[in-house]
This record gives structure tokens, C-alpha cells and sequence, in this order.
């Protein structure tokens, strides 16, 4: 027995130390040139940078970086709660349609008793836009809908639409097409995501439940939805997570004729990460503060992900899974030392 | 009562529900490729054409258009092919590494029982969430003590840091790798990066091709880096030409502006369709986490 069990034991610990080797290159890789600079942004978050003359002057500065940007501090205004808000304006009306049409398309493309045709090219159209290029499909839509553009001029022709109407000097008529842009953009990526978590139910389920005669629409609420906790969650994390970093739409939809300024009307359709790109020539020390800030809030989202995730049923039972597989293993392995 | 019947095929709702779904998805579609045809269709017509509504149907001033392009470009320093040529450049060894690295690391914690292991891979999960956007103020910093600010190493190197992907590679391995083909390797007297270079790579393929796709796709289309990194006309990227594209002199042409954009979109779309199967199923992969 012991013989036996000798001899892989010793060939693992000769082996084990390439384990270094092959994991090397990611992790220092990742030390220089993720981690220590997210470091440092939170270091030049504390430091007030002042250009007089050309000559830029830093001074330590705590927190006032912070209290700044969160108009906190006297005479401020709270730009990045103002961008925060809009960036999350921007996100939810692209997500609550995006979800709601993702859920119908992936039920129907995996639905066995009504078998659509073609079911692998309407895949491949809805996911299209996804792909191309964000920055050119925010330009191609703000040549469409611009005042002047094919659409609005029809439009304007028909009578439907004022003389004067011009949806880029409208907070909602710019808000509501960049949600638009973004949902038209990621419902084709979140219905695939659902169509590979409804493919993993088990189909006995439903079996049983046509036994026991549920129609349709029960069993899409009394099955499909709770099974699928796991893959909306993964969906709702990512999608917050990439609404936060919203950058490439909302920074070419709206600029302003003439000024070239971002995000107009009036900075209303303005994000953080555009904010950051504004701040970074000019004041190191607050679009540090904004990183840092925003870097809280991508990481206590992901944090709740997990403390809503850990709370279900099939973390728990994966969980016990590996203490048991964890316990055998101790005990294989107190037998050889 | 009526959901047995349903549920028993019987054709009159069943067809008509059949009817009805296929043409909600056609009307999808159709939404997804109307953009792209209506920005071909402008790029053939003239600014007045364009101004004075929709069409559906191909203008003639395609060619008017070209050579108002390319005289409108002059001012910028850099043609839309040659910046597609810069994000070429960048994309292409940014997925090399991307793609190796990532397989190295995974293959690594796939394989070797070493101490720290489960660390390492708490590590990468970890951080897999953690976007670059905000650590972009230290590294732009870092980057000017390097002196590497206007440079593409800036917007190459960070491939070789993309835990999602390894994350991606491991979950394949898991499925593809058996240990035993590496351990008979080892008894044929090969050595362990001889062994993943020449036995695992090749297994690896689908994943690698497929995530490959992903992280070109992802360079290619990133704006946010290069417009902190590059100053340059000359070295400026497509997505950075795309955002000249919203400059005066374009803005004042909607022919003009609607042939840029064509351009631009133009090798993207052919790709999709080309890869559109690997890619349709590398969505899907990417979402079965659990």
C-alpha cells in the first residue's frame, strides 16, 4: 500500500515547482502593470496637483480630492454624483428592455414544443452589433438621428416631428437613444447567455410539469426563471460593471458642434470614465480620486453579487460538496505523511 | 384543459404561435442589419440627398464621395487605412499574448499541485471583475516613467494580464486535458514546456481560437486606452480616426460622413460573418459558469 502510493507522490512534488514557472509570467505581469498601478492611482488620489504658469505644484492633500468631487467641500459642485447619475440613467433603460427581450428570445429559441426554423441565424443577427465597433456605431446613429440627418428631415417632412426638434439638445431625447444604442448593442449577448443557462436545465423538469399539466407561461415562472438565478445574476453583475465603464457611446454621440465638448446638452448624457478622461490632463489628483471612487462601487457590486449568490441553494450544495471531497483527501493524505 | 391540448401538438396554436415568434425574430433581424444597410445606402448619396430623408435604395455619388474623403482626410494627419493598420499592429500581438499567456497560466494551475495554488487561482477569479478603466490614472502615470507614452507597448503589454481569459482556458482544460497524456509525455522524456508547446497548444486549439477572436475584437474596438496613450496623428487607431470623424470638416458632408463610417465597419462586418459560428458558440461557452 505504501509502495504504491509513493511513487506519484514524489513525481507531483518534483513536478509541482513548474507550476511556478508556467503562472510566472501573468502574475508579474499583473503586479507591474495592473496592481501596482491601481495602487498608485489610490496614492495620486491624495495629492492636490495645481498648474500655475506651467509649472505644475503637488502638495499632499488627505481627502480633499474626494470631498471635492463629491461636492462635499465648500464651493464645489459634486460632478462625479452628477455623472454617476447619468451613467446609470444611461444603464437602466438600456437594461430593463434588454432583459425583458433577452428572456422572451431565449425562451422561444429553446423552446422544443414550438420549434422555430433557422433558429442558428437569428443568433447570429441579434448578436451582430455587439461586435462592430462601439465608437462607429455611436457616430453611425448620431449622423441618423442628428437634426439635419435622414431621419429626422423624414420626419420633419411628415409633420410628425417640430421645425426646431433636435433630439441632441434634449437631456432625454440623447439619454434615451444611447440607452437605446446599448440595448440594440448587448440584448443579442444576454440572449445567448440565457440560451446557454436554459439549455442546462434539466428537461425531466418540464417533462413532470407537462404531466402535471402546466402551461407554458407557468412553467417558464415556476421553472425556468428560479433555475436560472445564477446565469441572471452573472448577467446583471457584468452588465453593471461594463454600464459603469461606459465610455465609447456616450463620448461620440453628443459633441458639440463648433466646441467639440462631450456629452452634451449640458454634460447630461457626461459618464465617470468621460469625466476621468476630462480630469486626467489637467488634475492627476481628482481623476484619481473619481478612479478610486469608481473602483469602491465596481467592487462592492461584485461583493453583493457573491453575498446574494453564496446565499442559494447550489452554491451551498457545492460548497459541501468540496468540504466532503476536501475531508477525503486530508484523510488520504494524513495515511501518506 | 386548453394547455393539455397545446401541449399535445395540435397544429392550429402551435402554428400560430410558430408564426408568430418567427416573425418577431425576422423583425430582430431585420433591426440588427438596418443601420449598417442605411449607412451604405447614405454613403452613395449626396449631403442634400441624405439631408432631404430616408432611402432604401443605392445612390450614384459614391465615387464624389471618395474623392471628398480622401480631401477631407488630408487634414488630419493619418488615413482611415492607416490607422486601421495601427490597431492592427496592436491588436495582433495583443492577442498573441493574450491568448499564450492566458493557456500558460491556466495549463499551469491546471496541472501542478504546488503550494499557493488554490491562491493563485483566488487571485485571478478576483480579479477578473476588475476593470482597467480604473487604474488607467496610475498606469498612464507609469507609463511616462517608463517614457513609453505614445508608444503601442502601453496598449500590447496589457494582454498579457487577462484573467477572464484564463479563466476560459481552464474551464477547457478541465474538459479536454487528461493528465495522463502529459504523464506519458514525461515518460517519453520530454520536457514540460516542450510538452505544452507541442502537445496541450494543439489541444487547446478551439479554446484559443475562439478567444483569440474575442480579444482581437476587443483591442480592435478599444477607444478609451489608445485616446490616453497616443498623441500622434500618424500612430492614432481606427477608433481614434472614428472620433476625428466627428470634426468639422467631416460633420458639414453627410455622404462623406456615412462613407467613413462604412469604411471603418466594413472589415468588421465581414469578419463576423465569416466567424460567426465560432463566435455565436463562444458566447455561449463564456456564460455557462457554473
Amino acid at each position: 500500500m505504501k509502495n504504491k502510493k509513493k511513487p506519484p507522490g514524489r513525481k507531483s512534488v518534483s513536478y509541482s515547482r513548474y507550476g511556478y514557472l508556467f503562472i510566472a509570467p501573468f502574475f508579474i505581469a499583473y503586479l507591474i502593470f495592473s496592481l501596482w498601478p491601481l495602487l498608485s492611482t489610490f496614492y495620486y488620489s491624495l495629492f492636490e496637483y495645481t498648474t500655475r504658469n506651467l509649472r505644475t505644484t503637488i502638495s499632499f492633500a488627505g481627502l480633499k480630492n474626494y470631498l471635492s468631487v463629491l461636492g462635499i467641500s465648500e464651493g464645489e459642485r459634486g460632478y462625479f454624483l452628477t455623472y454617476l447619475g447619468n451613467t446609470l440613467r444611461l444603464w437602466i433603460f438600456n437594461f430593463i428592455p434588454q432583459i425583458i427581450l433577452s428572456l422572451l428570445a431565449a425562451a422561444w429559441l429553446t423552446d422544443n414544443r414550438v420549434k422555430l426554423k433557422g433558429g442558428g441565424l437569428y443568433k447570429v443577427m441579434i448578436y451582430m452589433p455587439n461586435i462592430i465597433t462601439a465608437a462607429s456605431i455611436s457616430l453611425l446613429f448620431c449622423a441618423l438621428l442628428s437634426k439635419y440627418g435622414p431621419i429626422m428631415s423624414m420626419l420633419r417632412s411628415w409633420g410628425w416631428i417640430g421645425e426646431n426638434t433636435d433630439i441632441m439638445l434634449s437631456k432625454w431625447g440623447t439619454g434615451i437613444s444611447i440607452s437605446m444604442i446599448l440595448f440594440w448593442m448587448w440584448y443579442g449577448n444576454t440572449t445567448l447567455l440565457l440560451i446557454a443557462g436554459m439549455i442546462g436545465i434539466n428537461p425531466s423538469l418540464y417533462e413532470a410539469a407537462d404531466l402535471d399539466g402546466c402551461n407554458g407561461r407557468q412553467k417558464f415562472f415556476k421553472i425556468t426563471l428560479p433555475l436560472l438565478k445564477p446565469v441572471l445574476l452573472y448577467v446583471l453583475v457584468t452588465s453593471v460593471i461594463g454600464g459603469l465603464q461606459l465610455y465609447d457611446i456616450p463620448a461620440l454621440f453628443n459633441v458639440g458642434q463648433g466646441t467639440g465638448y462631450m456629452g452634451g446638452p449640458n454634460d447630461t448624457s457626461t459618464t465617470v470614465t468621460m469625466y476621468i478622461m476630462r480630469l486626467h490632463t489637467t488634475d492627476t489628483g481628482r481623476a484619481a480620486a473619481v478612479s478610486v471612487l469608481l473602483f469602491l462601487i465596481t467592487l462592492a457590486v461584485s461583493l453583493l453579487f457573491f453575498r446574494v449568490f453564496s446565499g442559494s441553494e447550489e452554491y451551498e450544495k457545492a460548497k459541501r460538496e468540496r468540504r466532503r471531497r476536501r475531508a477525503g483527501r486530508k484523510g488520504g493524505g494524513s495515511s501518506e505523511g | 384543459m386548453k394547455a393539455k391540448t397545446g401541449a399535445g401538438g395540435l397544429h392550429g396554436p402551435t402554428g400560430r404561435q410558430r408564426l408568430l415568434r418567427g416573425a418577431v425574430m425576422i423583425l430582430l433581424c431585420v433591426i440588427s442589419l438596418i443601420p449598417f444597410y442605411l449607412m451604405f445606402v447614405n454613403a452613395t448619396r449626396t449631403s442634400n440627398q441624405v439631408q432631404s430623408g430616408l432611402s432604401l435604395v443605392f445612390g450614384n455619388n459614391l465615387m464624389n464621395n471618395i474623392r471628398n474623403f480622401e480631401k477631407a482626410q488630408e487634414g488630419l494627419g493619418i488615413t482611415v487605412f492607416k490607422s486601421m493598420f495601427n490597431s492592427f499592429r496592436i491588436a495582433v500581438p495583443y492577442t498573441f499574448l493574450s491568448v499564450y499567456i492566458s493557456s500558460l497560466t491556466a495549463y499551469g494551475i491546471h496541472t501542478y499541485r504546488f503550494r499557493g495554488r488554490k491562491l493563485a487561482w483566488g487571485f485571478i477569479m478576483g480579479v477578473m471583475m476588475v476593470p482597467t478603466q480604473v487604474f488607467a490614472i496610475g498606469f498612464y502615470q507609469f507609463m511616462i516613467k517608463l517614457n513609453l507614452i505614445d508608444t503601442y507597448w502601453p496598449l500590447i503589454i496589457p494582454g498579457m494580464t487577462t484573467p477572464a481569459v484564463v479563466f476560459f482556458m481552464k474551464q477547457y482544460l478541465e474538459g479536454a486535458l487528461s493528465l495522463e497524456i502529459v504523464e506519458a509525455a514525461r515518460i517519453d522524456g520530454s520536457g514540460e514546456f516542450h510538452t505544452f508547446n507541442t502537445i496541450v497548444v494543439p489541444l487547446m486549439k478551439p479554446a484559443i481560437a475562439t478567444q483569440a477572436i474575442f480579444q482581437f475584437v476587443a483591442s480592435w474596438n478599444n477607444l478609451f486606452m489608445p485616446t490616453l496613450i497616443i498623441s500622434t496623428s500618424g500612430k492614432k487607431t481606427l477608433t481614434m480616426f472614428v472620433q476625428m470623424l466627428t470634426s468639422e470638416s467631416f460633420r458639414t458632408d453627410y455622404g462623406v460622413v456615412f462613407l467613413g463610417l462604412s469604411i471603418t465597419i466594413l472589415p468588421m462586418l465581414v469578419m463576423y460573418f465569416i466567424l460567426s459560428r465560432f463566435i455565436v458558440e463562444g458566447v455561449s461557452l463564456g456564460g455557462v459558469k457554473e
